[in-house]
């Protein structure tokens, strides 16, 4: 009993933490985006030299310039993440299907690049849930991907049907041991999961060298990579090149649905709810604490690995070392933005994917720092986990502070 | 005579509740004048604002005549007011001496701490009020009725000449009780005032010079001790009749339902917290332990429902070995639970009452099927329970952290009553709860009781357990001292067994 009071004590401050942030309503976390956004921008205009030659010049011309900078980013980050809107009207009024799937390209491409975050950030709010900090999401996706890559390269003739979610359930089911590790040790042990998961984060990426340099690594190649994967456990693509849209989206929907079923529509998911609620009410109900972490890291691991085979089978086709670009701690920024709730987490994962992707053309075309999307990412989050800042800015009213009269009492005794 | 210290329409309002409404009191010079109010009713927010922790938005206060404006406690301090709260603010691994004058240091030249003189005043103070203590001893080895005292003495060494004891009896044994009280007739009768936040009727019935009772925010009234008697407090506490002795019939006991045989716990550092006790509870009867805070109670009761193991003894429940079982098992037995802390063990406090209705029952039909929760079935299921059980809230989805104490311990009360429960544990079912709760709650248990449930009840409130008991058994230590039988025996006696001291002739 004691290791599990101690486990406790030590997941105090984070779970009071996550809480809070829960507290946040719609409104805040709105204003925290827009503010990030306004705050991106000026970042972007401040770093720009044309803002301070046109400075030079005079102050007005200096003024209009960090309007320019900014009108510029986010017009870039808008074509580049949805498309150019005259040119989508004009694809589509001259009916030809491959201009469609052109103009139309960009907002596929946020897709694609939305999809591993939707799975991450699943991952990591689940565990959100059950009062758990999986920090060790970048570590399962690696895991995944491996054994996903093990499976789609070294099946050979077998039909898509089959090749497909096998190597998918292979991605999952390694990310799911790879979660369980931390979370037994946790429940036997009481063992920090925030430490243990990061130590399993440098476990898989020196796995993922290994492999990748030895048994599973393509022998033709001077780099560590491995082969391309069999053809038949590709996820089918739905368009024409350009457009690398696949079918990996509809998959992580269907599991931000699965993962809301079993959150609030079972008696796990309440289960596991207690539990990441309050640990004592849970033991006194006669909840298993044990057991629900174990549960809870094995299909936050899972989720986690299945970002991972999701990239391998639906847009790499092979796996590099440096494959994935920090999905897995962009995911725990993601599952704050979206309240733990795999509705929210899907729309952030949508903001992220927009992001990235807008990001790319905005350097392209504005010559802003692609970096300055992180920049932007971390002010939007930093806004979130800070919310008494959105509510001075805006004015707006506290949350009802906790007194000993509550409002309803009074009330009715009037 | 003027008044040393004078609240003049003082209002507070929270957003969506009116905490303080032009409340106006007064205090004389050498008075115990007791603020007597349920919880919520707004005594603790008043005096927040007098010891400058909040703003009121209208209102004056007066000391000794003068306007006094507060924006923190050091203000009122300054001003000759000074406040023992509930819950101490004592640093455990520091002395007396360094707890006292933390914050207002004597100091040597160079910076150092001037202990001695320090340790002066304090012997003086405490020789004149009678407070004795020993300067140099460590609070974490001082029982509680001492670490009360050093409170007290902090503030007679800023000079406060008005003292504000919030609940100062709520932590102390019915020996320690009369101390404070011959403490606080000595501070009064060398001029300092006291103001004194209370729920009990009785204490204010004995030692309060003037009583002014609160309720949802309004003074209802001030009277003298003489004039009014404790059914009228109540009464004008609650806003309505209050029946404070419970009727109850003789019991009827039944055969033993649960048997304790040497049982031996150990609490969270590893230390015996139950020592070796012995026990039976049968059906139909109410067993009271009493007890200071402190002796065991806490790990018996853990124990007893599952929730820790004992290294050595037997429980046996309706003949099942339940000794090592876990708490499921246990519940499922016919075991009910009202958990001591509400709120940290018995509620989930972000869930709706609904949700929190089925914490014992969320896997079993009719609430699940194949393992998928029967939404309708359990807002059927709440909505019934929240009107039978006359839990205030606008509907039972309303979270449970909405919620006022009482009404939190009506969610429990509830979910715990509406299962078929042969034994039933109550550890401190009343603790914090208004006299119209209190009353509500004690009605059901002893419901459970005529129905053949058999009943442990734990508390550290003597006139709960002397109410509701049918035999007593008094905690000490981890041990039980003695059990005797409710109707033979007296305040004073279980007083005594709860201090430690056990009499020849029992």
């Amino acid at each position: 009993m004691t290791t599990s009071e101690q486990k406790q004590k030590k997941t105090g401050s984070f779970s009071i933490f996550i809480e809070e942030i829960r507290k946040n309503s719609l409104t805040v976390t709105i204003l925290a985006i827009v503010s990030g956004l306004l705050v991106g921008g000026l970042i972007a205009a401040v770093t720009s030299e044309n803002v301070y030659a046109a400075f030079g010049e005079s102050f007005l011309a200096g003024i209009g310039a960090i309007f320019t900078v900014f009108w510029n980013t986010y017009k870039a980050l808008f074509t580049g993440s949805v498309g150019v809107p005259a040119d989508i009207i004009a694809a589509i009024s001259s009916g030809s299907w491959d201009a469609i799937n052109r103009s139309l390209a960009p907002f596929f491409e946020s897709l694609v690049q939305a999809t591993p975050y939707i799975f991450a950030g699943l991952a990591v709010a689940l565990g959100f849930r059950v009062g758990l900090f999986n920090i060790g999401a970048e570590g399962q996706i690696f895991v995944g991907a491996l054994a996903t890559v093990w499976v789609a390269t070294s099946l050979k003739g077998w039909p898509a049907l089959v090749h497909v979610p096998l190597a998918l359930l292979a991605g999952a089911a390694a990310g799911g041991f790879w979660g369980m590790i931390p979370g037994w040790l946790k429940a036997k042990t009481g063992a920090h999961e925030v430490i243990n998961t990061i130590m399993m984060n440098y476990i898989a990426f020196r796995l993922s060298e290994y492999l990748l340099n030895g048994v599973l690594g393509d022998p033709n190649k001077a780099t560590p990579i491995s082969a391309p994967i069999e053809k038949s456990a590709w996820l089918p693509r739905l368009f024409p090149d350009p457009n690398r849209f696949h079918w990996g989206f509809f998959v992580a929907l269907l599991m931000a649905f699965l993962v809301y079923w079993l959150l609030f529509k079972t008696t796990w998911g309440y289960e596991l709810r207690t539990v990441g609620h309050n640990p004592n009410a849970a033991r006194y109900a006669g909840m298993s604490i044990t057991r629900s972490i174990v549960i809870t890291m094995v299909l936050s691991g899972a989720l986690a690995g299945l970002a991972g085979a999701n990239e391998v089978l639906g847009v790499n086709h092979n796996l590099g070392v440096a494959f994935s670009s920090g999905y897995g701690f962009d995911s725990i920024a993601l599952a704050l933005l979206g309240n733990s709730h795999p509705l929210g987490v899907v729309l952030a994962a949508l903001l992220f994917g927009f992001l990235r992707n807008g990001a790319i053309q905005m350097q392209l075309t504005a010559g802003i720092p692609i970096d300055i999307i992180s920049v932007l990412q971390a002010l939007i989050l930093a806004f979130i986990a800070a919310p008494a800042i959105i509510r001075t800015i805006y004015r707006l009213k506290e949350p009802k502070p906790e007194l000993e009269t509550p409002a309803v009492e009074t009330k009715k005794g009037k | 005579m003027e008044p040393v210290l004078e609240l003049r329409g003082i209002t507070k309002r929270f957003p969506g509740v009116l905490a303080n409404d032009q409340i106006s009191i007064d205090l004389k010079k050498g008075e115990i004048h007791a603020l007597l109010g349920e919880n919520g009713a707004g005594k603790t927010t008043l005096m927040n604002i007098l010891y400058g922790l909040y703003k009121p938005d209208e209102g004056e206060i007066f000391v000794k005549g003068k306007k006094l404006e507060v924006s923190s406690p050091r203000d009122a301090i300054h001003a000759g007011v000074g406040m023992v709260h509930q819950h101490f603010m004592l640093v455990p691994v520091f002395t007396v001496t360094e707890n006292v004058m933390l914050g207002d240091e004597y100091l040597l030249p160079g910076g150092l701490l001037d202990r001695k003189k320090a340790a002066n005043r304090i012997l003086e103070i405490s020789q004149q009020y009678n407070l004795a203590v020993e300067p140099g001893s460590y609070i974490k080895d001082l029982p509680v009725g001492i670490q009360q005292r050093v409170e007290i003495i902090k503030l007679l060494f800023r000079h406060a000449d008005i003292l504000i004891l919030d609940e100062p009896t709520a932590v102390l044994t019915p020996q320690e009780v009369n101390e404070l009280f011959s403490i606080m007739k000595k501070l009064v009768e060398q001029g300092k005032s006291i103001i004194f936040i209370t729920h009990k009727l009785r204490e204010v019935m004995e030692f309060a010079d003037r009583i002014t009772v609160i309720r949802g925010g309004k003074v209802v009234g001030t009277t003298l001790p003489k004039e009014t008697n404790q059914k009228q407090l109540a009464s004008m506490m609650v806003g309505r009749q209050i029946e404070l002795n419970i009727k109850k019939e003789a019991a009827v006991t039944g055969d033993p339902v649960l048997q304790v045989n040497d049982l031996k716990v150990l609490n969270t550092s590893h230390q015996v917290a139950v020592d070796n006790v012995s026990f039976e509870v049968r059906a139909g009867e109410v067993l009271g332990i009493a007890g200071v805070q402190g002796n065991g109670q806490t790990e018996l009761v853990r124990c007893l429902t599952g929730l820790t193991r004992p290294v050595a003894g037997k429980i046996t429940l309706l003949g099942k070995n339940v000794t090592h079982a876990n708490a499921k098992t246990v519940k499922e037995i016919g075991t009910a639970h009202i958990p001591e802390d509400r709120q940290k063990d018995g509620l989930v406090l972000p869930y709706s009452i609904e949700d929190n209705l089925i914490l014992n029952t969320w896997y079993e039909a009719p609430y699940a099927r194949r393992n998928i929760l029967q939404r309708k079935v359990i807002l059927d299921y709440a909505n019934k329970l929240v009107k039978r059980f006359d839990i205030r809230a606008p509907n039972a989805l309303t979270a449970t952290s909405h919620l006022s104490g009482g009404n939190q311990q009506k969610v429990i009360v509830a979910r715990e009553f509406s299962r078929p429960i042969k034994f039933l544990v109550a550890s401190q079912p009343t603790r914090g709860l208004d006299v119209g709760s209190i009353e509500y709650i004690h009605q059901r248990i002893i419901e459970k009781r005529d129905q053949g449930c058999a009943v442990l009840l734990v508390s550290t409130e003597l006139d709960e357990v002397m109410q509701l008991s049918d035999r007593i058994a008094v905690m000490y230590r981890g041990q039980i001292l003695a059990v005797v039988d409710a109707r033979k025996t007296t305040r004073e006696e279980i007083g005594l067994l709860m201090a430690g001291v056990k009499q020849a002739a029992v």
